[in-house]
């Protein structure tokens, strides 16, 4: 099999086992009926997975967990996060979270 | 933020436009880290149409930076794509999570529909969907964040495979989207057990990177669901639903 035939099988496959992640439970419209405290349950599916998604971001550099008050990442996620807090605005937080982390590199490199 | 009540009579198009509303502000996120993916997929050895092609066919950020990595590792194909399904598994939650919210709709608007469900496209609109009116044109909000993102993330990987190149490394743009995830979660934590939930996710995500496949992803989500329900007793009756 030569690469180009591979990779379009990949992306392919990779492209349907993920429309399958999002179309699971919703193809299956009324049949699914989650009981009070299922959906209860489900309420915590945006805080779980966003904090899941930024903590190795912030703490991780190179495969490891990062000294925290020599790593750059985590004090502009510790300002972002004060930003989104007090200002719940998305535009400032990434705004003001991207110059904090070009600040932090530059003074703690 | 939280106030739906404008889109009490709202039609398609205004729900839509609503959508398309919400989605913006994230999109200053989503475009670096768009571009960030398509010089990835450059240096991992892909060719430029299946960056391009990449992007509208899996469609998930980063696992589709994952694929990249694996596939300029020379990684087999099984590992790939078991790997893309794992690190997009949480896109099953979030469709649990709104599925009773469509119910009724047609086949076409549910295949639609799930194709745009991402990170951001959900997070934009599950507080409509969920705490908004139940008007019958209520899919058309998650329809016009869903293809605004759908729309920029195509432009981005676009623009980071034709000029990505000379974006400095020094920039760190890959961080915009954890910046975004953040933009996201601090505002919407009201409750408690929320916070609780998210500070056990946080910590098991760190604690599992060792597992494989990235299941760590879908581990630390559920643990912190879990926690979440454990530690509702602590919330004040008045932010309880």
């Amino acid at each position: 099999m030569n690469d180009t035939f591979l990779l379009c099988l990949a992306m392919l496959a990779g492209g349907l086992i993920t429309f399958a992640t999002r179309a699971l439970f919703l193809m299956s419209g009324e049949r699914f009926r989650p009981g009070p405290r299922f959906r209860a349950l489900l309420a915590y599916v945006p805080a779980s997975v966003l904090a899941a998604l930024i903590a190795p971001e912030v703490f991780i550099q190179q495969g490891r967990l990062a000294p925290l008050l020599e790593n750059p990442r985590f004090w502009a996620g510790f300002l972002a996060a004060l930003v989104a807090y007090f200002t719940r605005s998305v535009l400032a937080t990434i705004a003001i979270g991207l110059l904090a982390l070009w600040l932090f590199q530059a003074l703690l490199s | 933020m939280s106030d739906w009540s404008h889109l009490e009579s709202a039609g398609r198009k205004a729900e839509w436009w609503a959508g398309a509303k919400a989605e913006a502000p994230l999109l200053l996120g989503v475009i670096p880290f768009g571009l960030v993916f398509g010089v990835l997929g450059l240096q991992a050895g892909l060719p430029a149409w299946a960056v391009v092609a990449m992007s509208s066919v899996v469609f998930g950020g980063s696992s589709q930076v994952v694929f990249a990595q694996l596939w300029g590792a020379a990684v087999p194909v099984p590992v790939i794509v078991g790997t893309v399904g794992v690190v997009n598994l949480r896109h099953a939650l979030y469709s649990a999570s709104i599925a009773h919210l469509l119910g009724g709709l047609g086949l076409r608007w549910k295949l639609l529909l799930a194709y745009l469900l991402t990170d951001e496209a959900y997070m934009a609109a599950v507080g409509r969907l969920s705490a908004g009116p139940q008007t019958p044109h209520r899919h058309w909000f998650l329809f016009g964040t869903g293809f605004t993102l759908w729309a920029c993330w195509q432009l981005a990987t676009l623009g980071g495979v034709l000029v990505g190149a000379v974006i400095p490394a020094g920039w760190s743009l890959d961080f915009s989207i954890a910046l975004t995830f953040i933009a996201l979660l601090v505002p919407g934590l009201r409750r408690r057990s929320e916070l609780f939930a998210a500070a056990v996710a946080a910590t098991v995500a760190l604690a599992a990177q060792g597992v494989p496949y990235k299941l760590w992803i879908v581990l630390a989500a559920l643990a912190g669901m879990a926690a979440g329900m454990a530690a509702r007793r602590f919330d004040r009756r008045a932010q309880d639903e």
